[in-house]
């Protein structure tokens, strides 16, 4: 199982502050964006493919397309606007 | 080094983070620091509050490791970042940076670099109330390019 959290203005767009997913070996960023599209739709893959979405798993900003592992959590972060 | 990140919703305690900056070595002799506040308008529109959210857990190594990398290119005996987070209304404070030292470059330079790497890094987003509904604020490109300008070979 891996879990989605979603941030912001990324979390209103999809309507949805997390999500679990079931995991199955080997599995990359990509394939799992893929299949979180064909489960909840295209515009969820729009909206976590989009330019400007940076991805953390585990806490970490990614910026490779990572082999997921089980109990990850991966973060789609919308620009940031602290401080 | 001292080194204090909190992330929290009650309001920051100026006077006593200046002192703890102070105390914090014998050899300090200069404290610098930031303290963002709510402004009343952005982009033509009246603000009326903001509303701001974090990735708790990234935050705070975000930026405990933007104060160690500030330490490995300035002389700072003490550094603290605090920042709030929930609703926050016209004129309260946002955010605190401080950095002390024993001279006063060390100390403007680094709480300036501290500043321009949590706006373009720290996994933090501002909401604002407006006269015309809410708004999540979109980064700028300016910030950006503050950030950028601290690059190695580019400061």
């Amino acid at each position: 199982m891996i879990k989605l959290v979603f941030f912001a203005s990324l979390r209103e767009a999809l309507g949805c502050e997390s999500l679990e997913l079931e995991f199955e070996e080997p599995l990359r960023l990509s394939e799992m964006i893929k299949q979180v599209e064909e489960k909840k739709g295209k515009h969820w893959g729009e909206v976590l493919a989009g330019e400007s979405v940076k991805i953390a798993i585990n806490k970490e900003i990614v910026v490779n397309d990572e082999l997921l592992s089980d109990g990850c959590e991966v973060a789609f972060l919308p620009p940031v606007t602290g401080g | 080094m001292k080194l204090k990140v909190l992330i929290q919703t009650e309001a920051i305690d100026l006077d006593k983070e200046h002192r703890l900056l102070q105390d914090s070595d014998g050899s300090v002799g200069a404290i610098a620091t930031f303290y963002g506040t709510v402004r009343d308008s952005n982009e033509n529109r009246r603000v009326q509050s903001i509303f701001i959210e974090h990735y708790s857990g990234m935050t705070e190594t975000n930026l405990k490791n933007i104060i160690n990398e500030a330490k490995e290119r300035w002389k700072i005996s003490a550094a603290t970042i605090i920042h709030r987070i929930g609703k926050l209304e016209v004129g309260e404070g946002i955010v605190f940076v401080g950095t002390a030292s024993s001279h006063r470059k060390d100390a403007f330079q680094s709480c300036d670099f501290i500043m321009d790497y949590l706006k373009t890094n720290a996994p933090l987003w501002k909401k604002e109330k407006h006269d015309r509904g809410e708004d999540w604020v979109s980064s700028k490109e300016s910030d950006q390019i503050f950030a950028r300008s601290w690059k190695k070979g580019g400061d």
